[in-house]
């Protein structure tokens, strides 16, 4: 934590840290703080004034359908697009890492996603499956499926799971490869000599050997769907069609900024601040564990 | 160059004190060995020296001035580190040439230094290397380097040979205590090593859970260690221990035996015997059941305990021997190589 | 590899080559779109091969007003306004982390373990959670269409600061003694000492917050309404929604391949720095 020798105290250490104190200070707690007392209060209709109501606000949260209904579906896209990007990185990394020539190519060309926006990867996406000129929905046709995400809300959810997955396989990959690099060798050659084939390896030795990584990449890939898809979401679907795909980021931008309820949308906050915390202390316990090994 | 006191100096961390009113005169160009086993104090001593770590009481003195409150380098030292501290992104020349800039001195008189160093330790050739290009050895070299250009009053030696290999490390200490030698610097050097402490050394502290347990010569630790720890400590192999009885100048021994020592006391004594001051003599005093025999070539050790008890004995015996499990030599020892301790306190019993 | 059949190894790259066509689909069809004109952009199927207009959708989109029959800033302007913002934000959070980390792990000073719990709180709030206070901050410094609100509330970094401060903890106590002994000062140190030796930290670092300050959306989208300081990943937005009128696939494809294009570039050319800075700051 800190070093055995340090320099003698003095004002510098104040002004080294200033800059970042005070940004932290203005535009983080500060912000978090006022989301906080925010959350107590409810605007009246003109907004004229306002009433501080105590846990009212959360109490409305509770029971609003609406918001339940976003909590589950924002769990449901976030665990989806979790599974689908880490079981493809998954399969691939389990490839890439038995290949010695090209290794280098495929890594490069499996990890370049990770710079796409993810408001360019919603255009991207919502472009190949646009209802009357996609690609998509051209070859689906002859397969007797209609798809208009305008209109149906469960294909507006795939194309927002496809588009945040996609995004998301590079970084998954890149962590996977990186865990199965890191076995030694000569584990991989003894279960060889134990007669296992490759798949049976990759099952058997590789996949649990590499489970503080899968555990490692589920919490990341959690708070990647909860709180960063945000501009796949507004630039695919804005939510709809009705709220079919209103994950709980996109409803607190929506309700504080379009819907103007202040209080809501800080309870909301509140709610949200929660859960990020919780992902935090779960990662840095992950984190510690895997030290300890 | 400069002589040093410490005086009366106490280092404490929060309620725990490590080092204990420590006193020592050093002299101007001496070279002294701080020995000890690990943490017993002796890198804190001389980072206190060093002014890396502060004092809690008492004084350190440089040159007469006191520098308790001075930062390292107002100290006009120059340290050598363990792991040698060179600055991995800075070449040879640069690494030495480092405190010099900071100085502000002139450009050519740094470059004449740092060559007059590398000249001193050929290291030369290595002038533009980065330090991970060296070997563990030319690292030292370097590290020495650094702090001969400083032209200091005082140099610190921490450890300094103990990441080498045996072999080097042997190649080194004379190098370090040539090259100390013909600068004439007064030099403090930490080891654990008591080989290394005694070759290099011209005055020994062995310190000892934060006290100094002797300050003397090599010779005088040698021949009168003035506690248990020191006497054990200093010597290898190191001094077998026995209690015993002491009455009218003769010592009897556990398990029979009484053998004659240079001492008035009476009462109950630790008897301190080196292995290589037991004389094989068939009539004398002490019995040694042997064990175990370890041939190094030139003599022989032979491990065994005194009969009837289980006390370990060693003796150190000249050319070869071939003596069977459980067969009986016998020793004598000269009653001035005997050494007496008081067995409360471990301090040695005078005469 | 440990066995060595020609049909594993066949099957591996094959699986393996399948992954990277299924990855590279989308853009590759971005790029086909950004290399056809209007026309053809509005007729199914749409092509999957390239066409030849690529260099003057290239020229419109820059140069030109852009999508026609809308009012947005010319796409060069936006890159720019991009390049600002990342640049900003990287060169921001690298500057204030490293000395922040530094005093933290460098002095003993009281408070010491406040600022360090403060700076750790910020891991915890993400922009998505207090957008809209965060927001009245900026509005009420008068920071709201500039390049300065565009970044600094997006500055102050746990993580970078956590990074530097295990970085330094592995810089050997040692160094700092001799440099105190050789009579460095503290500022001597940081700048003669500890940044030479974090130089690949910092570069591997700077990739991965350029990306992220290039790829910010929601930030600037609440917080310019003046379309000379547009991003240009923001516009993509815009020209989606202008799109459902008068369909420009073309423009905005090329746009979408030009936003894309610096922080993939930036990826690919320093592969080694990205995997080491991606790796270093989520560990």
């Amino acid at each position: 934590m800190l070093k055995r020798v340090h320099f003698p105290t003095s004002a510098l250490p104040y002004l080294l840290v200033a800059p970042q104190i005070a940004i932290t200070l203005v535009f983080f707690l500060w912000p978090a703080s006022q989301a906080m007392y925010q959350s107590f209060l409810i605007e009246d209709a003109f907004g004229l004034g306002t009433e501080f109501v105590w846990f009212e606000n959360f109490e409305v949260l509770a029971t609003d359908p609406h918001y339940l209904a976003s909590f589950q579906r924002t769990a449901v896209f976030s665990l989806l697009v979790a599974a689908l990007s880490m079981g493809v990185a998954l399969i691939l990394a389990g490839f890439a890492q038995r290949v010695v020539r090209g290794a280098m190519f495929y890594r490069t060309m499996l990890i370049w996603p990770y710079a796409v926006a993810p408001v360019l990867a919603g255009a991207l996406w919502v472009f190949m499956f646009n209802p009357t000129l996609g690609i998509f929905p051209y070859f689906l046709e002859f397969a007797g499926i209609t798809w208009n995400h305008y209109l149906n809300g469960t294909q507006a959810m795939a194309l927002v799971i496809l588009a945040a997955a996609w995004k998301q396989v590079a970084y998954n990959f890149l962590f996977y490869l990186a865990a199965m690099q890191s076995i030694p060798n000569s584990v991989i050659e003894a279960a060889a000599i134990d007669g296992a084939g490759p798949a049976r390896r990759f099952w058997t030795i590789i996949f649990p050997l590499i489970s503080p990584t899968t555990f490692f990449l589920l919490v990341i890939n959690m708070v990647y769907a909860f709180f960063e898809t945000f501009g796949i979401i507004h630039a695919v679907t804005q939510g709809g069609p009705g709220t079919s795909t209103t994950i709980l980021v996109y409803k607190v931008f929506n309700d504080g900024f379009v819907g103007l309820d202040l209080g809501g949308s800080a309870a909301q906050s509140v709610v949200l601040m929660v859960l990020v915390i919780a992902m935090t202390v779960v990662q840095f316990r992950f984190v510690e564990r895997k030290v300890a090994y | 160059m400069a002589d040093i006191q410490l005086k009366d100096l106490v280092k404490s961390y929060g309620p725990t004190e490590v080092l204990h009113h420590i006193e020592g005169d050093i002299n101007d160009g001496e070279f002294i060995v701080i020995v000890g086993p690990s943490g017993c104090g002796k890198s804190t001593l001389l980072r206190m020296v060093a002014g890396l770590e502060s004092v809690t009481s008492g004084e350190i003195s440089i040159g007469g001035r006191r520098v308790n409150e001075l930062e390292p380098s107002a100290r006009d030292i120059a340290m050598v580190f363990q792991n040698y501290a060179l600055y991995p992104h800075m070449s040879v020349r640069q690494n030495m040439a480092y405190g010099l800039k900071i100085r502000k001195l002139p450009k050519d008189e740094i470059n004449r230094r740092v060559e007059e160093a590398a000249e001193i330790l050929e290291i030369k050739q290595y002038l533009d290397r980065k330090p991970r290009q060296l070997s563990g050895g030319q690292r030292q070299r370097v590290a020495m380097g650094r702090a001969i250009v400083r032209d200091p009053q005082v140099f610190l030696f921490d450890e300094p040979l103990s990441n080498l290999d045996a072999k080097l490390r042997v190649q080194m200490r004379l190098e370090i205590r040539k090259l100390q030698q013909r600068l004439g610097v007064t030099s403090i050097y930490v080891t654990h090593d008591q080989v290394e402490a005694m070759t290099l050394g011209d005055r020994l502290m062995v310190l000892n859970g934060g006290y100094v347990e002797q300050f003397g010569t090599p010779i005088e630790l040698y021949d009168r260690p003035a506690s248990v720890f020191v006497a054990g400590f200093i010597g290898s192999p190191a001094m077998n221990f026995f209690p015993a009885e002491l009455s009218g100048g003769q010592a009897a021994l556990p398990g029979g035996g009484v053998l004659p020592v240079a001492s008035a006391h009476s009462g109950t004594a630790t008897l301190g015997l080196r292995p290589e001051h037991l004389m094989q003599d068939p009539a004398g005093p002490i019995a040694i059941e042997v064990e175990l025999l370890e041939q190094l070539g030139a003599n022989t050790l032979i491990h065994g305990r005194l009969p009837g008890t289980d006390l370990s004995i060693t003796a150190s015996v000249p050319g070869h021997a071939n003596d069977g499990t459980g067969s009986i030599r016998r020793f004598s020892v000269a009653p001035e190589l005997t050494h007496l301790f008081d067995p409360a306190t471990g301090k040695r019993l005078e005469d | 590899m440990v066995e060595n059949r020609p049909l594993t190894a066949f099957l591996t790259h094959l699986v393996l080559i399948l992954g990277v066509l299924a990855i590279a689909l989308p853009v590759w069809i971005t790029f086909v779109a950004a290399t056809h004109d209007q026309l053809r952009m509005n007729q199914a199927p749409l092509p999957l091969w390239p066409g030849d207009h690529f260099l003057v959708n290239m020229k419109q989109t820059l140069f030109g007003s852009g999508l026609s029959g809308t009012e947005t800033a010319p796409v060069w302007l936006m890159l720019l306004n991009s390049l600002a913002m990342a640049l900003m934000i990287s060169t921001g959070k690298i500057a204030i982390s490293l000395l922040s980390a530094f005093a933290i792990v460098y002095f003993k000073f009281p408070f010491r373990m406040t600022f360090f719990w403060m700076i750790f709180i910020t891991l915890m709030l993400p922009v998505e959670v207090r957008i809209l206070p965060t927001f009245e901050v900026v509005a009420n410094l008068g920071m709201l269409n500039s390049y300065w609100g565009l970044s600094v509330p997006l500055i102050a970094s746990a993580t970078a600061t956590f990074m530097f401060r295990q970085v330094f903890l592995t810089v050997p106590d040692e160094l700092l003694e001799s440099a105190r002994i050789d009579g460095a000062g503290p500022l001597r140190f940081f700048f003669d000492i500890l940044l030479p030796l974090s130089r690949t930290n910092i570069a591997a670092l700077f990739v991965i917050l350029f990306i992220f300050g290039w790829n910010q959306y929601l930030w600037p989208l609440l917080i310019t309404t003046d379309t000379s300081m547009t991003t240009i990943v923001m516009s993509i937005k815009q020209m989606l929604e202008a799109a459902e009128q008068s369909p420009q696939w073309n423009i905005i494809m090329t746009t979408a391949l030009l936003a894309m294009i610096p922080p993939v570039f930036v990826v690919i050319a320093m592969q080694k720095l990205f995997v080491q800075g991606l790796t270093e700051t989520d560990k």
